[in-house]
């Protein structure tokens, strides 16, 4: 009974989540076929749907998604490399952190994106641009969330570490880091965001790879269905992705 | 009881203290705007003694448990562990302190075990160990779980249970109970005591409670208002062994008014002395 009933909870938002966006469909598609928003700009939901074979069939979708996928692992990966042990140095530095962390947050802000044609010049159209250009983007957010989760770390933490004779090395492993690991993921959580938009984004400028250039060449074909249906595919591989990393995040936060 | 007779009757016992504070001062910062939060104090703590130390907020009882603790290594005079001063946090302290300090990533038992870990002691070892002294701190089936699964004072047990694993010679606790309510605080004072009494365990509270330092204590060192000064040690010579039941007590009631006929003084001076920098910073 009380089975039955947990069930129906974690039931309800799916259902009601899947039948807005179902209705949201039907309803634009009504729209669109009283000629009320305009089809020579956004496409019928229904032809879109229909376009989802055709683009996994004739496009490569897999192949292309394998080569954003490479691009986006290696990426995320970069970034938690280089932006974690760089929030720890700006923890570390007090003078360094009030040296740099205004212009980090700056950095974060601005559009790193337009800055593509520099990086064209320095490492050409190939994935290693795509590469550069994203961890860039996405370095800021996870290199301001460590700093914070570690000065955040309650000090009576630090002192039952200081008061078992913790050398530096173990005070980070076993404390500062553990304790400032719910910080540190919301970090990256929003590089990887900002990852997987630039990835996509740079991928549809410099009209090369993966699933942004699939986008690109739709558009370019005035394929719309078929262009509103690989980004349909996007958004669905991000839903996917982010859903893996809640799933990473509470295997590694079993105190959450 | 003065601090010169109680001194007295240390030595005249002939056993050395566990811990000695000589001439302690502490001083904040240099020149006009410097604060002397401890002046001169002394006393001594004797093997297996459990000895609180009371004052009113404000009076450097927290300075004088980092001090103690090897948290704050600059300060005038000494303070004695086996003749060796302290300068750091020492091998024989061990510290409970007054915030929530479970680590919440850990379970009940990996947060007890966790100075085991840092000694090297091996994984089975370890485990038994941390299981002995749940036992003891009456956590016995709630191993597996996670701090914030637990209440308040159940976590402060799993603090205390953390830091009698090491077996370390003094337990320093500075106000443990201070977030509990007074039900959990006299049930856990019990259960200091029984630990107390079980392990032999050499005790020093810091605390602004007073039936909680009567309950529990030896003996109690009653402090001045800023600056932290001794200002007299009462020793409590209700019988042992015992529970929170003794203080429905005469004699835990004489003990009370008694302590409270000094601390009032020095409480009443740390009130005006409080109002009158909130009135001054009102007006700044």
């Amino acid at each position: 009974m009380a089975s039955s009933s947990l069930a129906q909870h974690r039931a309800i938002p799916i259902i009601l989540g899947a039948s807005t966006i179902i209705g949201a469909f039907v309803v634009l598609e009504v729209l669109l076929r009283m000629g009320v928003v305009n089809k020579y700009v956004v496409p019928l939901p229904s032809q879109v749907v229909m376009a989802l074979e055709r683009i996994i069939v004739e496009e490569n979708i897999f192949g292309r998604m394998r080569e954003t996928a490479y691009e986006m692992v290696v990426s995320c990966v970069m970034v938690i490399v280089l932006g974690v042990p760089i929030g720890s140095l700006l923890y570390r530095w007090r003078s360094l952190r009030s040296a740099v962390l205004d212009w980090i947050a700056a950095m974060a802000a601005a559009p790193l994106v337009l800055a593509f044609p520099l990086f064209l010049v320095m490492f050409g159209r190939s994935p290693t641009t795509v590469i550069v250009m994203s961890v860039i983007t996405g370095l800021a957010p996870i290199i301001i969330k460590t700093t914070e989760g570690l000065l955040g770390v309650r000090p009576v933490l630090i002192n039952v570490g200081r008061s078992l004779k913790l050398t530096d090395a173990q005070m980070f492993r076993m404390i500062l880091l553990p304790a400032a690991l719910p910080t540190i993921f919301s970090g990256i959580r929003l590089s990887w965001t900002f990852v997987l938009i630039s990835v996509v984004g740079i991928e549809f400028l410099i009209n090369l790879g993966g699933l942004g250039q699939l986008i690109n060449d739709l558009s370019e074909r005035y394929d719309l269905p078929g262009t509103y249906g690989a980004i349909g595919f996007v958004i669905l591989v991000s839903v996917a992705f982010f859903m893996i990393l809640e799933r990473v995040e509470t295997w590694l936060r079993p105190a959450k | 009881m003065t601090l010169a007779t109680s001194a007295a009757s240390d030595a005249a016992s002939g056993v050395q203290p566990q811990l000695v504070i000589d001439r302690v001062t502490k001083q904040f910062g240099e020149g006009p705007g410097s604060v002397l939060a401890i002046d001169d104090m002394s006393f001594n703590v004797m093997p297996g003694e459990f000895v609180s130390v009371i004052g009113p907020s404000g009076c450097g009882k927290s300075t004088l448990f980092n001090i103690i603790g090897g948290l704050l290594d600059e300060y005038a005079g000494d303070v004695l562990i086996e003749r060796e001063r302290i300068a750091g946090p020492h091998k024989a302290v061990g510290m409970v302190f007054q915030e929530e300090s479970t680590f919440p990533w850990r379970n009940v038992i990996d947060n007890v075990a966790f100075p085991l870990e840092l000694l090297g002691v091996n994984k089975s070892e370890r485990l038994d160990l941390a299981h002995h002294f749940i036992d003891l701190v009456g956590l016995k089936g709630f191993e597996k779980l996670m701090p914030s699964a637990l209440s308040g004072g159940m976590r402060q047990r799993v603090s205390i249970a953390r830091t009698l694993v090491s077996k370390p010679q003094i337990l320093l606790m500075d106000e443990p109970f201070a977030a509990l309510d007074e039900q959990t605080r006299l049930l856990l004072g019990d259960k200091i005591t029984q630990i107390q009494q079980d392990l032999n365990q050499t005790t020093l509270l810091i605390t602004h409670n007073l039936t909680e330092a009567v309950q529990l204590s030896d003996r109690i060192v009653v402090m001045t208002y800023r600056p932290g000064k001794v200002k007299r040690i009462v020793d409590i010579k209700l019988p042992r062994p015992r529970t929170s039941d003794v203080v429905s007590s005469d004699a835990f009631g004489h003990y009370v008014a008694e302590i409270w006929s000094d601390l009032r003084e020095e409480a009443t001076r740390g009130m005006v002395d409080s109002e009158s920098a909130q009135r001054g910073g009102s007006r700044g």
